[in-house]
């Protein structure tokens, strides 16, 4: 019962970091711009096939060179899926939310256009690449360790240790350097900051950049541990990783990365002990009763700045 | 607007070719070219082309005196439900066949047969396996085994083959193919190791990719044996969670295991599990060699039972029109003649077998089922064969 139990958790905080990372990407942009940027998911799902394209290619299935041992194309995939992912977010920002912005509309203008996109990105997909699945290669062999009657992958160990350290990465970044200032500097007054000289549009698209590069992230590690990818696998995962976010206080960095275990471990935990059809009935009951306790989320506090 | 158009069409065509139109006879196929499982729709269609090509390229269909070329109407219901059935409607009080191929999963053959059978039209289900495809439907037949006789096949054989004397189960709670099956293999073990025997049965929702809370309680629960009634784009994930949790037992499959890019998905994980099924193509012989080596040529990669389920199902079809006698001419009568004919075959000798029908009750054939198992070159090689 106890190594279930423990086992349990263990499967918890792999399933959580994938939504702990995704969330992450949703509250930067939101931090920044007050925009729910919905297509997140399914930018994390072309992460997906980024990483997957980028994977054979570095293992020599294209025939173009010989190909590397597995851990190295690991080594190289990671920034090169980062990179490309966020290309596709910074471009996304450059053709449909900027020119919105610049015309000063509505929030809930561009939060509709956010969900045009996620469908344009999982419908140009089926489209080009065909409605077949396709299976990620294995680049480090699965080894299994048992601990005291809990079995725990190097994968596993793994995933969870991208997300810790991408959190930690995170913070940093927004509360320590100058570009993370800057950041905080527009969530409070996207009006005056310009006046004071700090570029917005730089900052905003090198907020797309951080956001999309670790859905490009959540996405290759994705498809490491379910090897089994396809064009819809972004959508409902992003929505369960946005409430999540919401759940943590969306804006708060440390809260989308609680709010995603919690997720995580209320799912987990639910199918453990219920039949699984009750999974998303028990975990989303009580994130709304979280809710409606606190309604600005476990780490959210209700001021004007957000992030 | 749209209909005087199709009138005038239909005028001009009559009256410049009439020999033409009355010289073809129509089949349809509701097959799924997208969605879940866009490949089981690909075999079908490649299988029916190789038919259609064979047939007409050998002067046509004989039927009583006069031969008629065939021609095929694919519709595409996309894997869902409600499409399977607007697609049926449309085949039969647009198109106008005959009779109608498919669809090939219970999820949307069940509804599909209801209208097909309301529309009085001949209905074939190449391999829907759920009981409630044909029952006291008398214009729907299936070309496959059941799930009352594959999930006792199995629970048979995982007894025997593994002396198990306590199984897990993990399928889709939301889909009726691996639900259905998951239940009779459970009634069928319990029944021979006694109650309690099945240790775990665990569900999961479509489209859920994370299998490891349910893992985790089969992995404790001490089960010999894991059955899992998935398709091919779950079972991969299934089988390498399993793995990564600690149960190295065997798992066993069924049927669904053995359409589409398993081995393409599945990789070495899969090898060495046996699943129940249809015909085996490693190491067939007669027709169905025939059948098999044709079709590698024109496609390039090997059929699955799909494919040749699809065959059997069409060819029994054209066969029992060809039993039913010259045509009327008119679509209601000819399909009653032909649903007469196809009850009246006795036994129909398929490259997946032959198939019997028994002369009263819902027109399943009686047929063998195959145990096949994944050899370490990631073939479905034959393993033994299960007869009622």
């Amino acid at each position: 019962m106890l190594q279930s139990f423990l086992q349990n958790i263990l499967n918890a905080l792999q399933w959580g970091s994938f939504y702990s990372l995704i969330a992450l990407g949703y509250c930067l942009v939101y931090g920044v711009l007050l925009l729910i940027n919905f297509a997140h998911g399914d930018i994390f799902m072309v992460g997906a096939y980024i990483a997957f394209y980028c994977c054979m290619f570095l293992l020599g299935k294209f025939g173009v060179f010989a190909g590397l041992p597995g851990w190295m194309v690991l080594a190289v995939a990671v920034p090169l899926t980062m990179v490309l992912t966020a290309v596709v977010g910074v471009t996304l920002e450059r053709i449909a939310y900027r020119p919105l912005r610049r015309k000063g509309v509505n929030r809930l203008y561009v939060v509709i256009t956010a969900l045009m996109c996620g469908l344009i990105l999982e419908n140009g997909n089926l489209a080009l690449l065909g409605a077949s699945r396709k299976s990620f290669p294995t680049l480090v062999p699965v080894k299994v360790f048992e601990v005291f009657g809990v079995t725990v992958t190097n994968i596993k160990l793994m995933v969870i240790g991208v997300a810790i350290l991408s959190f930690l990465l995170l913070h940093f970044i927004v509360t320590r350097t100058k570009i993370g200032m800057a950041m905080r500097a527009i969530s409070y007054d996207r009006f005056a900051v310009p006046l004071m000289g700090i570029p917005a549009d730089t900052v905003i698209v090198f907020t797309f950049v951080l956001g999309s590069g670790f859905a490009g992230l959540a996405g290759l590690f994705f498809a490491m541990t379910y090897p089994v990818i396809d064009p819809y696998m972004g959508a409902l995962i992003g929505w369960k990783a946005f409430i999540a976010a919401v759940v943590g206080g969306i804006g708060s960095i440390a809260g989308a990365f609680a709010g995603g275990f919690l997720l995580g471990f209320v799912e987990i935990m639910v199918v453990a002990f219920f039949p699984s059809t009750y999974r998303d009935l028990i975990a989303f009951s009580i994130l709304l009763l979280i809710l409606s306790i606190r309604p600005t989320g476990l780490f959210g506090v209700a001021r004007r700045t957000k992030i | 607007m749209k209909r005087s158009w199709l009138i005038a069409l239909f005028c001009v065509l009559g009256l410049a070719s009439p020999v033409r139109a009355a010289d073809t006879v129509k089949l349809g196929f509701n097959i799924p070219l997208t969605g879940d499982i866009p490949d089981v729709g690909e075999s079908s269609k490649n299988a029916a082309e190789m038919l259609k090509k064979k047939i007409n390229d050998a002067g046509g269909l004989k039927v009583g005196d006069k031969t008629y070329k065939v021609e095929f109407i694919y519709e595409d219901n996309e894997s869902k439900a409600e499409s399977a059935l607007s697609a049926t409607r449309k085949l039969i009080t647009q198109d106008g066949v005959i009779g109608m191929v498919g669809p090939q999963s219970s999820k949307q053959a069940v509804p599909a047969a209801e209208a097909a059978n309301e529309l009085k039209t001949p209905m074939m289900a190449p391999w829907s396996t759920n009981p409630n495809t044909t029952k006291n439907r008398p214009f729907v037949f299936r070309g496959c085994f059941l799930d009352t006789f594959q999930g006792p096949t199995a629970a048979k054989f995982a007894s025997e083959e593994f002396k198990a004397k306590k199984a897990a189960v993990l399928y889709d709670i939301a889909s009726d193919y691996p639900k259905g099956l998951a239940e009779d293999f459970k009634a069928a073990f319990e029944k021979i190791n006694g109650p309690g025997s099945v240790v775990a049965f665990e569900t999961f929702t479509t489209k859920d990719v994370d299998f490891s809370a349910q893992l985790t309680n089969i992995a404790k629960s001490g089960a010999e044996v894991l059955f899992v009634p998935q398709y091919y784009n779950e079972v991969p994930l299934i089988v390498q969670q399993a793995k990564s949790l600690g149960f190295n037992k065997p798992v066993l499959g069924s049927d669904s295991w053995g359409s589409g890019d398993l081995m393409g998905l599945c990789g070495d994980n899969c090898k060495g599990f046996f699943f129940v099924t249809h015909y085996a193509a490693a190491g067939a012989q007669g027709k169905t060699k025939e059948f098999i080596d044709e079709y590698t040529k024109l496609y390039k990669k090997t059929p699955d039972d799909v494919a040749a389920l699809t065959w059997d199902s069409a060819n029994l079809m054209l066969a029992a029109l060809q039993a039913a006698g010259p045509m009327s001419g008119d679509l209601a009568k000819d399909r009653e003649a032909l649903m007469k004919a196809m009850a009246g075959i006795k036994k129909f000798e398929g490259i997946t077998g032959n198939m019997s029908y028994p002369a009263t009750g819902d027109h399943d054939p009686i047929k063998c089922a195959v145990v096949v198992k994944i050899d370490d070159a990631g073939k479905f090689a034959f393993y033994k064969s299960v007869c009622p």
